[in-house]
């Protein structure tokens, strides 16, 4: 029962993450990215920062990573994967997610206590939660447009593939307010807000959000009844 | 391009020597020649230079940092581990656990290219705290500017914000505070103050000195190149000639990629023990590492300076050695340990180079190519530059600006509740005293996963260790129209707003660091406001009992004759046993009462209500009162240990009409409250009991089963206390007999005016 969770060069989201996987009561287990090895993780979590400093686009370097040989082909084998920020940044550089994330439309970084709707709750990721349960994590990126073309966006709208939608105001100019998508088998989730920061009392969005600001914890111990089921 | 060497340096004593543009005097020019015997290369002349420049010697402002030692006391020096002196201060905060922190500016790059120069402030103080072997944990950025509406100010805002949070947010360090300030006398001085705390065990502290004759020098991280040259005598300790040519190429370009790499790098360095000595690379860059690391050692360094690597290979030894290239960094190492060592930069993907090694010759040798460039006594480049006793005089207008108090005959006053609802609306709404999220949401708070509070809460809280919760709070502070009033008086409501600050959180002040920014020493009114804010710091701290730990002095921060008000920002750092029982700034429990602590005199000199209804400066500030700050504290951390409070705000700008909005907005939760009582006791109008800014007081919100003990508590310390009303479950600041205002519409005024300022 072991979640990883990768460490690019520039991560800085990848203690929190192994930090939620633990409060979950999940084993986390660190990986490398230069290590072209799952070391036989039971699901993987791409963590939040700027790999490689972003340059170029952001993920687009550490697509390239060693480590994603085996965890592309895993993930298309139905590992469960869920990309955080930077993570789906590089799902969508890994061509395991569609589309892509582009600069905030208002082109300034954001960070703030964010609601969602949970649309997609047969994930590995997301079957704690309600079908459009409103729920508040914080966002935090300069680059989290959600762009695909109206094509890839009405395919994933008709096949029920939106796993997180921005509630009141779109933060960032994301094409129908996506906040998060998942592959065709739904194994493999991006979502651009952190539910890691969501996850421990009182170091999350306080009372202010209308939460006690746990809101993220069960994507974690989603992961974890999940495995323990299978 | 042919090399001076030291030979020829010998046998060419009359060559003429750019010493002057460098930024020497003739008189330190001088000196550097009766040190060496002979006249410097142009090598050596580059490392005095920008060693001996005021931003690196502190040549104007030692007579009187010296303060700073002399009034730390046996008593205050019980928790301190590392003090002034090294790269930052040390405090152990029990349990093992120690932290280290320092404030430091980057005003100058900042003016010319506010993005770079914001970002590389960021930089080079996260590197400072590195180099005491520190994981960085958290920053804040203290930051003023001119009026909100001056097009410079929208010239270097949003650069500013931008690089302060492109880098920190980069570098996966959460942004817990800081202060943004509006004010006509910043206008072409901006001031970008930058703050780090990082935390280790005790026995990971790292110092920055060469022992052990034979160790390496190892140069580690960005290659070198020309950015950043000259950066500290050129930016940091001139006055500004707008007139003059564009000093651009003096500003650092920052990665912050490669700093976090380099963060974990050194982490893993420390982790593994294969560091002897370490020394950042920042202002002065090679000069200052390689003078700093030897004089603090066994004295004498050997270096070969054409190993350095370079981003451009047309570089000069002179410019090598001045290059601020950033995320740069040196440690000493002993031979068994270089393999250990190259393997963990390695597995960063970072550079290492030895550059050279530790000798006991006491002297600096730098060879390039084989001939001597650099032969000194490295201690005369590091801390035997000149000292000045710079002439001061008490500012000529200073006795008609202190006279021109704001009295009910000078200024009008509201009177009505109408007008001082009116009033409040005023004061929420402007520059200062409006909300900072348009700023503050553009830094990532949450990185780490530790914050337990961060804007707008009176301090930042982070956790330090998660199994015990243990960990700090840390608040900058300084209001500089106090300070314009009195000197002396204004640094210490600095002091004692930022150590209310975090005491209001539940957190036990432990140190203190400062970033005095000032205009030029060489104007004796500025060296004597200079002079008075040291010793109102020093005296102050040494009445609190709390150390001055390390930070930072900025000079010159002037264009033309005009100097910004003297600003010395003051960071308090605090310590709590468990972050999770932090005391917040806004109630959230209807029905619980709200205690006023503390005395309320009629004190409006420098207060925001005169800037912003009257546009006046004038009078005298507050009277300042360490002992009841204290008392204050105590009862602030005692209560919030024994759960005798839910919600604690300060009272400073704006007095208890902005603190009361302050803390219903905060979590959207309404209050009532009256003041008749209050201003029967204290003997002062409603007027007054709103919108003084008496110092040493606090609103606070009490649980009902909590308000007997509460109250014994304060009278058992001879605190003043009054229950001046409770928190209701309308939404509304209800003011009794005098107005009510809906928090939507306090929340609207408060939001609205950055974002319709800056978009």
């Amino acid at each position: 029962m072991r979640v990883g969770v990768v460490t690019f060069p520039g991560s800085l989201d990848d203690r929190d993450a192994a930090r939620a996987v633990r409060l979950a009561g999940g084993e986390a287990f660190a990986l490398w990215h230069a290590d072209a090895d799952l070391h036989g993780v039971d699901a993987v979590v791409l963590p939040g920062g700027f790999s490689y400093g972003d340059y170029l686009r952001c993920g687009a370097i550490a697509r390239f990573a060693p480590v994603m040989g085996p965890l592309v082909d895993a993930a298309r084998g139905g590992l469960p994967v869920l990309g955080i920020c930077n993570g789906f940044q590089l799902l969508c550089e890994a061509h395991l997610l569609p589309g892509a994330l582009i600069r905030n439309d208002h082109r300034r970084f954001v960070c703030r206590d964010q609601p969602l709707a949970i649309e997609r709750t047969d994930t590995p990721w997301t079957r704690g939660y309600a079908p459009g349960e409103r729920i508040v994590v914080p966002l935090k990126n300069g680059e989290g447009g959600y762009v695909a073309d109206e094509r890839t966006l009405d395919e994933l709208e008709g096949e029920g593939r939106v796993v997180a939608r921005y509630l009141d105001d779109n933060p960032n100019g994301s094409y129908r307010a996506i906040a998060g998508v998942s592959n065709a088998a739904g194994n493999v989730v991006g979502l651009m807000p952190h539910p890691e920061h969501a996850s421990e009392p009182g170091f999350g969005p306080d009372v202010r959000s209308g939460t006690d600001g746990l809101d993220g914890l069960r994507f974690f111990t989603s992961i974890l009844d999940g495995l323990v089921r299978v | 391009m042919r090399i001076d060497t030291v030979q020829r340096a010998t046998s060419s004593a009359d060559t003429e020597q750019p010493w002057a543009e460098l930024g020497l005097k003739p008189d330190e020019y001088q000196r550097i020649r009766e040190i060496l015997g002979r006249r410097p290369t142009s090598s050596e002349l580059a490392m005095y230079s920008v060693m001996w420049s005021e931003h690196c010697s502190y040549k104007s402002s030692k007579v009187h940092l010296r303060q700073f030692g002399e009034k730390t006391t046996e008593a205050m020096r019980e928790k301190l581990m590392v003090g002034i002196g090294e790269n930052a201060g040390v405090v152990d905060i029990g349990d093992g656990w120690a932290v280290t922190f320092k404030v430091e500016s980057h005003n100058h790059p900042s003016y010319v290219e506010p993005y770079q120069g914001a970002a590389t402030g960021v930089g080079g103080i996260v590197r400072d705290i590195m180099s005491m072997g520190a994981r960085p944990i958290a920053v804040m950025d203290p930051l003023r500017f001119g009026a909100i509406d001056h097009p410079d100010t929208h010239r270097v805002l949003p650069g500013i914000v931008a690089g302060v949070g492109g880098y920190g947010n980069c570098l996966g360090l959460p942004n817990i505070g800081g202060e943004v300030v509006f004010d006509p006398c910043y206008q072409g001085n901006p001031l970008v103050n930058a703050l780090c705390v990082g935390s280790m065990r005790h026995e990971d502290i790292h110092l920055a000195n060469a022992k052990g004759a034979g160790n390496l020098v190892i140069l580690f991280g960005a290659k070198t190149g020309g950015d950043g040259i000259g950066g500290v005598s050129v930016l940091a300790s001139e006055t500004f000639d707008t007139a003059g040519p564009s000093k651009r190429p003096a500003v650092q370009v920052g990665d912050p990629f490669a700093e976090k790499v380099l963060i974990e790098c050194c982490l893993d360095l420390f982790a593994a023990r294969v560091v002897e000595g370490i020394q950042d690379l920042g202002g002065a860059g090679l000069s200052c590492a390689t003078s700093e690391l030897a004089s603090n050692g066994d004295g004498g360094m050997h270096v070969w300076l054409d190993r350095v690597p370079l981003r451009d290979s047309t570089l000069s030894p002179e410019e090598i050695l001045m290059s601020e290239s950033q995320e740069r960094m040196m440690a000493i190492v002993t031979p068994a340990h270089l393999d250990e060592f190259v393997a963990i930069t390695a597995k960063w993907d970072v550079e290492a180079t030895v550059v050279g090694e530790v000798t006991t010759t006491g002297r600096l040798v730098v060879e390039w190519h084989g001939e001597t460039v650099v032969d000194v006594p490295p201690r005369t480049v590091a801390h035997d530059g000149p000292v000045y006793e710079r002439p001061m005089t008490r500012p000529a207008g200073l006795d008609a600006l202190q006279a021109d108090a704001p009295t009910a005959g000078r200024l009008a006053r509201p009177s009505t509740g109408e007008q001082l609802g009116a009033t409040l609306l005023q004061l929420l709404g402007s520059a200062n005293l409006s909300s900072r999220a348009w700023v503050t949401d553009q830094y990532d708070r949450y990185v780490m996963g530790n914050t337990a509070l961060a804007m707008p809460d009176d301090a930042g809280v982070v956790r330090v260790d998660e199994e015990s919760g243990l960990g700090v709070a840390i608040s900058t502070d300084c209001n500089s129209r106090f300070v314009a009033l009195d000197p002396c008086a204004g640094a210490q409501l600095a002091l004692a707003e930022a150590y209310r600050n975090v005491a209001t959180t539940g957190a036990t002040p432990l140190a203190v660091t400062d970033c005095l920014n000032f205009g030029s020493p060489q104007d004796p009114e500025v060296m004597w406001q200079f002079a008075q804010a040291v010793t109102g710091i020093a005296d102050g701290c040494q009445q609190l009992a709390i150390p001055v730990t390390g930070g930072n002095v900025s000079l010159y921060n002037q264009t033309g004759a005009t100097a910004i008000h003297p600003t010395p920002v003051v960071g308090v750092l605090g310590v709590l046993h468990d972050v999770t029982r932090r005391t917040p700034s806004g109630w959230r429990e209807p029905g619980e009462a709200i205690y006023l602590l503390g005395v309320t005199r009629e004190e409006l000199g420098g207060s925001s209500w005169a800037d912003v209804v009257h546009g006046h400066l004038g009078g005298l500030p507050p009277v300042v009162d360490l002992d009841a700050e204290r008392v204050l504290a105590q009862v602030l951390v005692a209560a919030s240990r024994d759960g005798l409070v839910s919600a604690a705000h300060d009272l400073s700008d704006g007095g208890l009409a902005i603190a009361l909005t302050e803390a219903c907005l905060r979590y959207g939760v309404g209050a009532r409250v009256a003041l008749h009582e209050l201003c029967e006791r204290d003997g002062v109008d409603p007027f007054a009991a709103l919108f003084s800014e008496s110092v040493a007081r606090a609103v606070v919100a009490v649980p009902d089963a909590a308000q007997a003990r509460f109250a014994d508590e304060c009278a058992a310390r001879g605190l003043p206390h009054l229950r001046i009303g409770e928190v209701t479950d309308e939404p509304a600041l209800d003011v009794q007999a005098l107005f009510t205002l809906p928090l939507p519409q306090l929340r609207k005024v408060h939001e609205a005016t950055l974002p319709a300022a800056f978009g």
